[in-house]
Parts: C-alpha cells; sequence; structure tokens
C-alpha cells in the first residue's frame, strides 16, 4: 500500500459487501422463494429464510410437472439445453481451430480470403439477420432439431482470431523439429499443436459454454415442438406478468436450475473463465 | 500478416478451412444477403407477388414515429445501461484492486450475474417488482410509489435497465480490475511522494491510464445493451407498455415475427448491420490492435 490508512480497510470491504449484497440479493430471493408454498409468496408475506416445501417444488418441477400446467417438466428443457451448450461450444471449438490452424500453418490460394471471410462474420450477430437465418433453417428441415439449434451458431470469427493469434507465437522451430522426425501436418496438429493450445481450449470452452447455454433469441424462434425447448426460454412461459396465477414457486425453482451450470462453471473454473474471458475480449 | 506457409498441402488446407466457412456461408452470409435484397422488396398482403420498389421501404421506416420512438428508446436504455454498470464494475474494480484480505471471495460473489442469462436474470428482478408480491415492489407501494410496469412506460424502462445493469456489472468488474492490475505500482508511488491524495491521484492519473480498457468496455457495453438485451426485454416487458421499451432490435424482432411486413424489417435489419459494422470498425480501429497485416 502506498500510504497508512487510518480506518486500515474499512472503506473498500464496505463497498465491496454492497457490490455482493447487490449481486446475489435476486439470486438468494429466488432460492428461497423455490423453498416456499405458492400462497405464502402469492400473498407477499414470503419470510427471507427457507420454507419446507423445497423437494416438493424441485420434484414437481423437475420430474413430473405440475397440475395446473400442461407443460413440459424442466428435466427434458435442461437436457436440451445441456445438449445444444455442449453441442456449440464443442463445435465451436473444433472448426475454429483446424481454420486457424490451416490459416496460419499452410500457404494456399485465397488464404486471406478464407480469413476475411471468417473475420466478417463478427459484425453479423443472429439479431440482425434473424428471419432470413430462420427461413433457411427451415428450409434446410433444420427446425426443432438439435442441428438446428447448434448449427447456425457454431461460425466463430472470435474463437478463430484467438486461435491464429496463439499459434502464431508457436516457435517455428518447433514445427522443423516435428517436420525433421517425419511428421506431417495431421500428426503435427495432433502430437504437438493440440497439446498446447489445452488450456486455451479449456477457456475458450468455459465462456462458450455458458454462451450456448444462455440463448434465448435462437432457440426460442426454431423450437415450436414443447419437448425441443431450452429451459431459457422454457421460463418465460411459467411466468406470465399478467396472470396472478403464476405459480411463483416453480417459477423461481426454474430460474434456480437455469443459473446453476452456468453459476457452477464460472464459480468451479474461475481461472480459466477469467482468462477465456479477458483473452477473447468479446 | 505474416506468412508462415509451412506445410504445402492444398487440399488438407481447404478442407480444414471448409466447415467453418460453410457454415458462414449458409448461416451468416446468406441471409445477411437475403436481408439486403428483402429490405428492397415489396410484398403484396397475400405473399403472392413481390415488387421490386428501392428504398421504398426504408423511406417508409424513416416516416414512421415509431421509428424514432424505438431509437430514442434504444438511446436512453443504453446510455443509462452503459453509463451505471460502467461506473459500478469500476467502483468495486478500485476498491477490490486495494491489496485488502478476501479479494478472491467477493471475485466469485461478483462474477455471477455474468453466468446468468439475460432473461433468467429478467426473471429474477420481475419477482422483486412485481406489483402485490414482490418485496421491493411492495417497499415501494407503501412508500407511496404507484408501482406497475406492466401499465406505467417509466416503471417498465426502469426495470429493464436495471436487470440489464446488474447481468453486466460482472463483466465491466472482470475488465477494470484487470486493467488497474497492469497499471505500474511504480507510477501510483511517483505521484503519492509528489504528494497527491488518493481520489486526486485516482483522476488524474488511474483513469487516464485505463482510458483503453474504458473505451473497449464502452463499445462492448453498447453492443450488449443494443443486441443482448432482447431476453431481458421480451420476459420482463415484451416491449410494452404502448411501445416504451421496445428498442431497435426488439422492434425487428417484433414487427417480422407477425410476418406482415417483411419489407420494412429487413430494412430495420440492414440498419443495424450498419450499425454493427461501425461499432466493430471503431473497436478495432481505435481500441484493439489485435489485427495486424
Amino acid at each position: 500500500m502506498v500510504e497508512h490508512r487510518r480506518f486500515g480497510n474499512l472503506l473498500p470491504h464496505l463497498v465491496l459487501l454492497t457490490g455482493v449484497a447487490i449481486v446475489a440479493f435476486p439470486v438468494y430471493l429466488a432460492i428461497i422463494a423455490s423453498t416456499h408454498d405458492n400462497t405464502v409468496i402469492a400473498n407477499g408475506q414470503m419470510p427471507l429464510y427457507p420454507g419446507t416445501h423445497g423437494l416438493e417444488t424441485y420434484w414437481n418441477t423437475i420430474v413430473s410437472g405440475t397440475g395446473k400446467t400442461t407443460r413440459e417438466p424442466v428435466g427434458g428443457m435442461m437436457l436440451n439445453s445441456l445438449i445444444m451448450a455442449l453441442g456449440i461450444a464443442a463445435g465451436k471449438i473444433a472448426i475454429s481451430i483446424i481454420s486457424a490452424y490451416a490459416i496460419v500453418f499452410f500457404s494456399f490460394p485465397f488464404r486471406m480470403t478464407a480469413f476475411w471471410t471468417i473475420f466478417i462474420t463478427l459484425m453479423l450477430p443472429v439479431e440482425v439477420r434473424i428471419f432470413p437465418t430462420y427461413k433457411i433453417t427451415s428450409d434446410l428441415h433444420l427446425l426443432d432439431s438439435y442441428s438446428g439449434l447448434i448449427l447456425p451458431l457454431i461460425a466463430s470469427a472470435t474463437a478463430t482470431l484467438l486461435f491464429r493469434q496463439f499459434f502464431m507465437t508457436v516457435p517455428k522451430e518447433l514445427v522443423e523439429a516435428s517436420k525433421m522426425d517425419g511428421a506431417g501436418p495431421i500428426r503435427f496438429f495432433f502430437d504437438t499443436l493440440l497439446p498446447l493450445s489445452v488450456t486455451n481450449i479449456a477457456a475458450l470452452f468455459v465462456i462458450l459454454f455458458i454462451y450456448g447455454w444462455n440463448q434465448y433469441l435462437w432457440p426460442l424462434l426454431i423450437t415450436t415442438r414443447d419437448n425441443m425447448q431450452t429451459i431459457v426460454i422454457g421460463i418465460k412461459k411459467i411466468i406470465d406478468v399478467h396472470d396472478a396465477l403464476t405459480e411463483w414457486s416453480v417459477a423461481m425453482a426454474t430460474a434456480v436450475l437455469a443459473m446453476l451450470p452456468p453459476v457452477a462453471v464460472v464459480v468451479l473454473m474461475q481461472r480459466l473463465f477469467v482468462k477465456g474471458l479477458i483473452e477473447t475480449e468479446k | 500478416m505474416e506468412n508462415r506457409a509451412i506445410f504445402s498441402g492444398k487440399t488438407l488446407a481447404y478442407l480444414l478451412v471448409l466447415p467453418q466457412l460453410a457454415v458462414s456461408l449458409i448461416f451468416f452470409y446468406w441471409p445477411a444477403v437475403q436481408a439486403v435484397w428483402q429490405s428492397f422488396l415489396i410484398q403484396d398482403a397475400f405473399g403472392l407477388s413481390t415488387e421490386f420498389v428501392w428504398f421504398e421501404n426504408y423511406v417508409a421506416l424513416l416516416k414512421e414515429p415509431g421509428y424514432y420512438h424505438a431509437i430514442g428508446v434504444t438511446f436512453m436504455f443504453s446510455a443509462l445501461v452503459v453509463f451505471f454498470s460502467m461506473a459500478i464494475g469500476l467502483l468495486l474494480a478500485v476498491m477490490a484492486n486495494q491489496n485488502i484480505r478476501g479479494v478472491q471471495i467477493y471475485r466469485t460473489f461478483l462474477i455471477i450475474p455474468y453466468a446468468v442469462a439475460p432473461a433468467v436474470a429478467s426473471v429474477l428482478f420481475i419477482f422483486m417488482f412485481q406489483p402485490g408480491l414482490g418485496m421491493i415492489a411492495r417497499a415501494l407501494q407503501r412508500s407511496g410509489v404507484d408501482w406497475n410496469p406492466v401499465l406505467n412506460g417509466n416503471h417498465a424502462m426502469i426495470l429493464i435497465i436495471i436487470v440489464g445493469v446488474w447481468n453486466q456489472i460482472s463483466y465491466n468488474f472482470l475488465f477494470f480490475l484487470a486493467g488497474l492490475q497492469s497499471i505500474p505500482k511504480s507510477v501510483i508511488e511517483a505521484a503519492a511522494i509528489d504528494g497527491a491524495r488518493p481520489v486526486r491521484r485516482f483522476w488524474t492519473i488511474v483513469f487516464p491510464l485505463l482510458s483503453p480498457t474504458t473505451f473497449f468496455l464502452i463499445v462492448v457495453n453498447i453492443t450488449y445493451a443494443f443486441f443482448n438485451t432482447l431476453g431481458i426485454i421480451d420476459t420482463a416487458t415484451g416491449g410494452g407498455p404502448n411501445g416504451e421499451t421496445s428498442t431497435l432490435v426488439y422492434k425487428v424482432f417484433l414487427d417480422g415475427k407477425g410476418g406482415s411486413d417483411l419489407g420494412g424489417s429487413a430494412a430495420q435489419s440492414v440498419i443495424l448491420m450498419i450499425i454493427v459494422v461501425l461499432l466493430t470498425a471503431f473497436q478495432f480501429r481505435y481500441v484493439e490492435k489485435k489485427v495486424h497485416y
């Protein structure tokens, strides 16, 4: 510390505790609400400590569905979200790492054209080409399918740029040595480059898993069957701001379940997450 | 860009870039071209015939008062979300950068909002702000505020701004913290020796040195507020009441969903594309020096 403080570090702790309270309170409240009875919540008399209906609520939410509505149990939605998140993360990494490999280590006609073609996709987020993308996905018969949820989102300029940048730091000597040993491009990729990229891949995976799990617009558009819904869009059908009959305990349990996997990933893999976030810068 | 050109198998190289290019062309370029093409067409009410009308859709759009309203909503929403989420993120980062105990624990909590989907964050806040049962809504009502985001446009706007700010705090906190940690201690010590107090040191030395991070975050946060908040708006307000919370992106979604005005929706998409191109160009030109040729 630059100078001695009379009051120790009281101020930073106070500010940070306030920050943590602001960040954590809505999450805490959702957890508490998911353990209380609907009538207690609807009366606005919910206490700030856990209730006794937790097990029942989560069982109803995940497995059996509730009597009042005909909606799908949330367990199936979570499975859909998981498949989509893993598919997007794995797909983006796979196609980005091989295209970056080609662009950095190979010489071929239209190499720069390929690079720019990938780079410019950065400027075409799904939100600005919503309906034509829907149209082509529908023409390819991909509506209500996992391929339809995953494929249109897996092109990644950011991941390609990241791998390209990393590959350019790989010393030329390493490649020469590998070639000397008689390794071709495929062996070099699997024996040398891939092991070197493990940390980058893991960091990127954390970021992309969250990206995939939290998708909203795309699954909302292309899933019409209830059993293809993801949890992030399923939750909207449970709450209805105009309807006094919303089952709040179920809605909050669903919110908790929707937050759980990405929050767990971020908290448990904090180092990789921060590395991935700062390095992809997007 | 340096050409290392170490392997020469052309066929293999093409096979390696093929999947990425195929996905980009089918799901990015083709739809983008379609959007531009559709923005020049007008379809009759039954979808039987289309007519090429040059810029008529754009002209119609620019004559529509609702479009200017959406521009205003987008501007206000984005400005407030960007300002507050960055200010709070910066404040927390400055505090976390003070060599105090337990920073790791604070950080663990502060990164949580990043992992929460915008639509889910929205649900958490709807629960607190729901008139009649939400904890904060009831507190407001007790203190005489007739809180009702379903009917009151300002209340609806405040609600989605709060959700957006909450959702973005983590990102800004982490980047400001990384930025602060990269400022050499010696610079700050030198200022301290010159007698500058902490607050003065912050505004005259630390904040200017942070400006690359700040500019970068401004662009990223604008992009967030424009595009990634659709889930928040759709869940919390559905653009209402009376379009009071309908941003440009949400308007594209709403207008296209009915399918009645594909040309108009496409024209809006094209305008958004131009905005993204400008933001991205700005980011790479002034903020990042990521791509070297």
